[in-house]
This record gives C-alpha cells, sequence and structure tokens, in this order.
C-alpha cells in the first residue's frame, strides 16, 4: 500500500512532480490503513489550486522506521471525512473547511478552531462573507439534566495565561465534558508566510510559540538548508542542540514548579520558578535573548561560544542542576504532593495512540516517540538522548517524564560542551530550490514541531504549514478531564502546558 | 518537612538587591540603541533590512523607533559605517508612544506618577493582564516578575484575577481581531481611575504582526496607554523598571546607568 505514497526522510525534500496524487476516495482508505497499521498524521493540510480545486496533502510518520509517507489528492466543495475512521485527523479536517471552506461530509463534530473568514471566499458554514466572525461563538456540546451545570471559563484567565475558552459540563464537582475553543491568538503566520522568505520570515517563525524559538526556528532552518542542499558546520549542529536542550530544560524546569505551585506545595514552586531564569539566562548568554532569538539562522547559528564561555556554561549548568535536582526530589518523596498527582487526569496508550498525541503527553502514556529519536536530524544523528518514558498516562507521569529528560538534556549539555567540534558556525544557504517540498521534524519541549514547505517557480513559499505540537495535544488534555474533579483542572492543564499560539499561528 | 527545609537552607535567599544594585545582563544583550550621526552616510541599508520598518529617515536623518524595534539587531549588523550601535541599556519605558523615537534629541524615560496618583497607588498597584495576541514570550518575561528573584511583591504590585480588583491593565500582544471585545470589556470593568500599560513590540505598534488584517497593530486607539515598556519581548528588568518608575519608586534621573544619555 505505501507504494503508492513518496517515501522521504525528515529534513530532506522531493520533487513537488513526485508528490503522489490520489483519487480522494484511495487517498482516505491508505490513510486511515497506516494510521491502523501504525503511523501518525504528523501534517494535513490543504494547498489551494488554480481550477479550483484544494489539494490536499498528507505526511504520515512512520515512527519505527523513521520515514515519512506523503500523498495528495484534490477535493472540490466537499469530500468524505477521515476522522470517523481515523480520529487524529478530527482537528486538521476542522482546520481544512476553516481556511479552504471544504467540507468534510460525516465529520461528527465540524466546527471552526480559530474563527477567522475563508481564504478562498468558500465558507464551509455558508456564513455570508461580510459577516463579523466573533470568537468561541458556536455550538458546544452540552449535556442536559437537572443537576448538570456549565461552566465557562475564558478568554481572559485569571493570571497571566494566553486566551482560550473553556467549556465544561459538570455534575457537581464532576467533569463529565470538557471542551476547548481557541483561535484569540490567531494572528495569520501562515498566510503572511506564503511568497517568502523574506527579512520578515524567521521572525514569524521565531513567535510562531514564543517559548519554543528554538524549537520551530530549528524545523525552520533545516526546511530552507534542505531546500538549498546547504551543509551546516558541525560546530554550529552542536550549538544548535545546546540551545534546544537548554530551553527543554527552562520549560520543563518550569512546570514542575508550576505543577507544584497548582497543588500548593510552595518549595519546589518557588525554588523552579527561580532555576528557570537560570536556564533562560544561559540561552540568553548564547545569543543575548532569554528565549533565544536571533540565535538560529539559515546556515548555522548567527554567534558562536568561546572557551571561557563554554567553561562558564558548563558550571553553570552543574550548578542550577544541582538546585532543579533538588528541587524536584522534594516533589518525589512528599506523599501529599505524589496523592494528588497519581491517578489524577488519567489518559491511556490507547486513547493516546488514537488521538495521535506527541511529545511528553505521548511519552507519559508509554508511547516512544521523540524526533529526536525517530526523526533524528543535526546532532542528534550522532549524539542519542534517551526516550524517556512511563506509563501511567496522569499527571505524575507527565511530571516524572519531565525530570528525566531535564537529567538526559543536562547530560547530553554537559557531553557536547567537553567535545565541541571547532571550524566555522555558519555557511551561506544559497538560493532555494524551486517546485520542491520539503519536510522538517524537531523535538521541541513541548513535543514534535513538523514543518511542510511547498516551494513555487520562482523558490519562493506556495505554502508554509506549521504544526505545533499543541495542535496534536489539545483534544488529549480534554480527553484526559473526563470524570475528573473540576478543581483539578488547573493540575491537568499545567501538566500538559499546551500552547495557544502555537495553535492558534 | 524536614526535607523541605534542609532544601530551602541549601537554596539559599536568592531575590536580587533590585533597584538599589543594578541588575547582571547578559554579555551579548541588546539594549537601547544609540544612533552616531556622524558615521551614517546615508546608504539606507538598514532602513530596508529592517523586518518592522521600524527605522526611518526623516531630515535626512536616521531614527529608530524602539516601539516597533524587535531588538534583532540586523540594522547594526548591516551597516558596515558603525552609525547604529545597540547598548546595554535596558531601561526603556516611556509615558509617551512619541518618547520611543530615538534619534538625537535626548532621551525621555518614564515619569513617575503625580503626587496624588503616588500617593494612592504608590505603595499598591493591582494589575490584570491580558494577553491580546503574540507569542507568549512578554506574557513570560512579565510572569517571572512574581518569582523570588523579583519579587514584584515588595514593590506593592500584584497582578489579579479579576478586573474588579484591579487598578489597571498590563496588556501584551497586538490585539488580535478575537481579542479586541475581550480587551475592550476587560478594561470597562475596571473601576477608575485606572491604568493601561502596553508591554512589548505587539502591543505598542503590533510588532512583527503589524498590518495583518487579523490584528489591530497594538493597543492604541483602543485603550489609552499610560505606559510604554518596549521590546521583543522585554527583558523583565526593563518591565520591572517601567513599572517602579512610573509608580515613583525609582526615578528616572537617580541610577545614571553608565549608557544613559550617550547619544551622539
Amino acid at each position: 500500500m505505501s507504494r503508492q505514497l513518496l517515501a522521504i526522510y525528515s529534513c530532506k525534500t522531493a520533487d513537488i512532480s513526485a508528490l503522489p496524487n490520489l483519487p480522494t476516495d484511495d487517498f482516505r482508505n491508505i490513510v486511515t490503513g497506516m494510521v491502523n497499521d501504525g503511523a501518525r498524521i504528523a501534517s494535513l493540510f490543504g494547498m489551494p489550486q488554480n481550477n479550483d480545486t484544494v489539494k490536499l496533502i498528507v505526511v504520515l510518520a512512520d515512527d519505527r522506521q523513521g520515514v515519512l509517507h506523503l500523498a495528495s489528492t484534490e477535493v472540490k466543495e466537499s469530500y468524505q471525512s477521515l476522522t470517523p475512521d481515523c480520529p487524529q485527523a478530527h482537528w486538521f479536517e476542522r482546520e481544512i473547511a476553516e481556511q479552504f471552506g471544504v467540507r468534510p461530509q460525516g465529520h461528527p463534530w465540524l466546527k471552526p478552531i480559530r474563527f477567522h473568514q475563508s481564504y478562498t471566499g468558500n465558507d464551509a458554514w455558508k456564513r455570508s462573507a461580510d459577516a463579523a466572525i466573533q470568537p468561541g461563538i458556536t455550538d458546544f456540546f452540552r449535556i442536559e439534566g437537572s443537576e448538570i451545570h456549565e461552566v465557562a471559563v475564558g478568554p481572559v484567565h485569571a493570571g497571566i495565561i494566553e486566551p482560550g475558552h473553556f467549556r465544561f459540563q459538570c455534575n457537581g464537582e464532576n467533569v463529565l465534558h470538557l471542551e476547548i475553543s481557541l483561535g484569540y491568538q490567531h494572528r495569520g503566520i501562515e498566510q503572511q508566510m506564503a511568497g517568502t522568505p523574506n527579512n520578515r520570515s524567521i521572525h514569524y517563525i521565531e513567535t510562531a510559540a514564543g517559548d519554543t524559538t528554538i524549537g520551530h526556528t530549528t524545523a525552520h532552518c533545516h526546511i530552507l538548508e534542505a531546500l538549498s542542499s546547504c551543509s551546516v558546520p558541525a560546530r554550529a549542529q552542536v550549538l544548535r542542540g545546546i540551545a534546544l536542550e537548554l530551553e527543554r530544560l527552562a520549560n520543563h524546569t518550569g512546570d514542575l514548579g508550576a505543577l507544584a505551585g497548582d497543588i500548593g506545595y510552595l518549595p519546589t514552586s518557588s525554588f523552579c520558578g527561580r532555576i528557570r531564569g537560570d536556564f533562560l539566562n544561559m540561552t540568553a548568554m548564547l545569543c543575548g535573548n532569554r528565549f533565544g532569538r536571533g540565535f538560529l539562522r539559515p546556515g548555522g547559528t548567527a554567534f558562536d561560544l568561546e572557551t571561557r564561555h563554554i567553561d562558564d556554561l558548563r558550571q553553570r549548568l552543574t550548578a542550577a542542576f544541582k538546585d532543579v535536582a533538588n528541587a524536584a526530589n522534594c516533589l518525589w518523596t512528599t506523599p501529599s504532593v505524589l496523592s494528588r498527582f497519581d491517578d489524577t487526569g488519567v489518559l491511556s496508550k490507547q486513547t493516546s495512540r488514537d488521538l495521535g498525541l506527541v511529545g511528553t503527553a505521548a511519552r507519559a502514556c508509554g508511547l516512544e516517540r521523540d524526533c529526536r529519536y525517530n526523526f533524528a536530524s543535526g546532532i542528534f544523528q550522532f549524539e542519542q538522548i534517551p526516550v524517556a518514558t512511563w506509563n501511567t498516562g496522569d499527571v505524575f507521569a507527565r511530571a516524572y517524564v519531565r525530570w528525566l529528560e531535564i537529567q538526559h538534556s543536562v547530560a547530553f549539555i554537559q557531553n557536547q560542551l567537553h567535545t565541541m567540534p571547532s571550524g566555522q558556525v555558519r555557511t551561506d544557504t544559497g538560493s532555494i530550490a524551486p517546485n520542491k517540498i520539503a519536510v522538517a521534524m524537531a523535538e521541541g519541549w513541548r513535543g514534535e514541531i513538523c514543518h511542510v514547505a511547498v516551494t513555487d517557480v520562482a523558490g519562493r513559499f506556495a505554502r508554509y504549514k506549521i504544526v505545533d505540537p499543541s495542535f496534536h495535544n489539545w483534544m488529549g488534555l480534554a480527553v484526559a478531564m473526563r470524570n475528573q474533579q473540576i478543581s483539578d483542572f488547573p493540575l491537568c492543564n499545567k501538566s500538559f502546558n499546551l500552547s495557544y499560539c502555537g495553535h492558534d499561528l | 518537612m524536614l526535607k523541605a527545609l534542609i532544601s530551602r537552607i541549601k537554596q539559599g535567599y536568592r531575590t536580587y538587591p533590585f533597584p538599589a544594585k543594578q541588575p547582571v545582563l547578559p554579555e551579548r544583550f541588546i539594549g537601547r540603541p544609540i544612533l552616531h550621526y556622524d558615521k551614517c552616510d546615508k546608504c539606507r541599508e538598514c532602513e530596508n533590512v529592517c523586518p518592522v520598518g521600524a527605522i526611518f529617515f526623516e531630515a535626512g536623518k536616521i531614527h529608530i523607533d524602539t516601539g516597533k524595534c524587535l531588538f534583532c539587531g540586523d540594522c547594526a549588523g548591516i551597516c558596515s559605517k558603525g552609525a547604529i550601535e545597540f547598548s546595554g541599556d535596558y531601561r526603556l519605558a516611556a509615558n509617551k508612544r512619541q518618547d520611543l523615537l530615538v534619534s538625537d534629541k535626548e532621551i525621555k524615560l518614564a515619569q513617575s506618577l503625580d503626587r496624588q496618583s503616588r500617593r494612592i497607588f504608590g505603595r499598591s498597584l493591582k494589575l490584570r493582564q491580558v494577553s491580546a495576541g503574540g507569542c507568549n514570550a512578554c506574557e513570560a518575561d512579565t510572569n517571572v516578575l512574581t518569582t523570588l528573584i523579583f519579587d514584584l511583591g515588595r514593590f506593592g504590585i500584584q497582578f489579579v484575577a479579576s478586573p474588579r480588583h484591579a487598578d489597571g491593565i498590563l496588556v501584551t500582544g497586538p490585539v488580535t481581531q478575537n481579542m479586541k471585545l475581550a480587551l475592550k470589556k476587560t478594561y470597562a470593568a475596571i473601576p477608575s481611575p485606572k491604568f493601561v500599560i502596553a508591554v512589548g513590540a505587539c502591543a505598542i505598534s503590533g510588532g512583527i504582526y503589524a498590518g495583518h488584517p487579523e490584528t489591530s497593530d497594538g493597543i492604541n486607539g483602543i485603550v489609552p496607554v499610560d505606559l510604554y515598556i518596549p521590546g521583543c519581548p522585554p527583558h523583565p528588568y526593563t518591565i520591572l523598571d517601567g513599572l517602579i518608575t512610573f509608580l515613583g519608586r525609582r526615578s528616572a534621573d537617580a541610577i545614571k546607568s553608565k549608557y544613559e544619555r550617550q547619544v551622539c
């Protein structure tokens, strides 16, 4: 079956003419069949064609082989939805319907996900073109009954948090169903990426999700380097790996602190809040910015590390690791913490697989999904980081996987700082090949980041598709909340810690 | 319990004595731009390379709008004459939009509230934060002020959970179309007198998202602004300095950082 698909490796390109254009029924059967056989949808998106049709392009990830399978089909106003046989297509099909007005027939819950006008003028819900679209004004799943009540939260939240709307159906304290409605952060990044690269495009990528600047920029640089056949110097690849792991360290440490804060365990909460800053300041040592803005550039990195920086970084890392180990171990040895973490927000391995979850949330259910291992690129082709998993699928698992990854990332960075290759940190990228498709996968701290670029005849992006790990995982949070107490929502939410802006783009 | 106490001793006291002591910023930190007019030959390459149009020429002289600037440093990188230099000065906040322009004129840093307002708010300012689009970096660097390194609470500033409890809002993000109404409603729900603080290039001018149909080019024209804190994102010390200067807890002139007034 997979012979009908185009197989490529991550961070590689293929001619757009080699992309199979299948009849829609075959496309559907192949995608659902391969997903049932263990592949995942890494990306599924539309691309408008000149003849009023929309080309659907799918990127299926085969984790075991480390290969990506691509296929396409052309659709007009509607096609038969994949979702009933393949739940992980759910969110992607809603996105396609909203962007291009193509209706997936038989989709069980076809609603907008970002609340904007269609890009083509065709509207999947037949709304008039001049009618204002209000975010969050849509149907919500409702449970009726005299003892049922509904709780609505957001878009503005009680803390310093991005906007999103949460609708809970509760029976007393118990949540029967949670529906998450996003789109408040939608600022049109993908639309602006068409026709680039230009002097703005890298900044769009750096701010796609501001806390994952290094993760997204890594994937973007890989796309540009693959399209221009540029070979990145070894020293730059090591520096990129260090920056990616520093980003993971800062965020995982912050998450452990925030989890502790949500259950009122203040020692780890306050320690980790500070240690997160120590890791961010290490990133600032690389490039001056705490989030790594301006560090990665196509062809390498914008800055090098001098010997004194390397020694300084090594010392700071040792000190920060000692502190974070101390702070994290307070969690694992305190019974009142464990009793709140254990069995809260459980997600089964099968549900996680069905929904196509990625990153720490998937690994906490025992799924071995890590792009640094399955789709290794850059330094990770030579230096393996162990895939950290746990099998309970609860808040504890999601916290503990983060702690395991903190240990692995520190060991990785220390090791790299000892064996830094010499040489340059940047080369010229050259011109971008026309009529190609390129896919890059990178393991950001939340999980799999997938960028797909299709170039036009002039070597510009005809379509640039970004899939943040949050796009896969928001549904996981909604399902994890079923039959939980509503008071556990902040804890469950923090254990996923998903991005609103990375989803909304 | 004992373990937690031992940890507390091991982790130590970490609050930085800001503002009595100047913060230690990274060597490569990009702060306030300094323009050397004598070196500029008006080739305008900086204008072309700037991703957000923060650089413009007026009366034949280069200007940088820090309200738009992403502090990426691309302009300084392309200028072979060294006319643009980025200093390590983190103090960037201003009260008026036009005070964010860097030229050969004197820098106008944020001024504190009048005496009456200082008496009311100087020791207690409760803020509601509204994230109105953007990328979560400004939010993260605002949130970090509540950690023990910065310990925002010691200045009497606190982020509160309801607009009804707030004296003002701190807004981040370019104000997406989808957040416009929520921002207006939040502002309306705060009892008067109230303040609006715009944090980051997005909130001030739309930042990298300026001109998108999905955004509103920042909060100007939607709610009145009392304090602008530029950056992409601003360093936490830039935000903290802006807030406490605004409250009169730190005079704009009291501590002269070595970069201040170094305009050529």
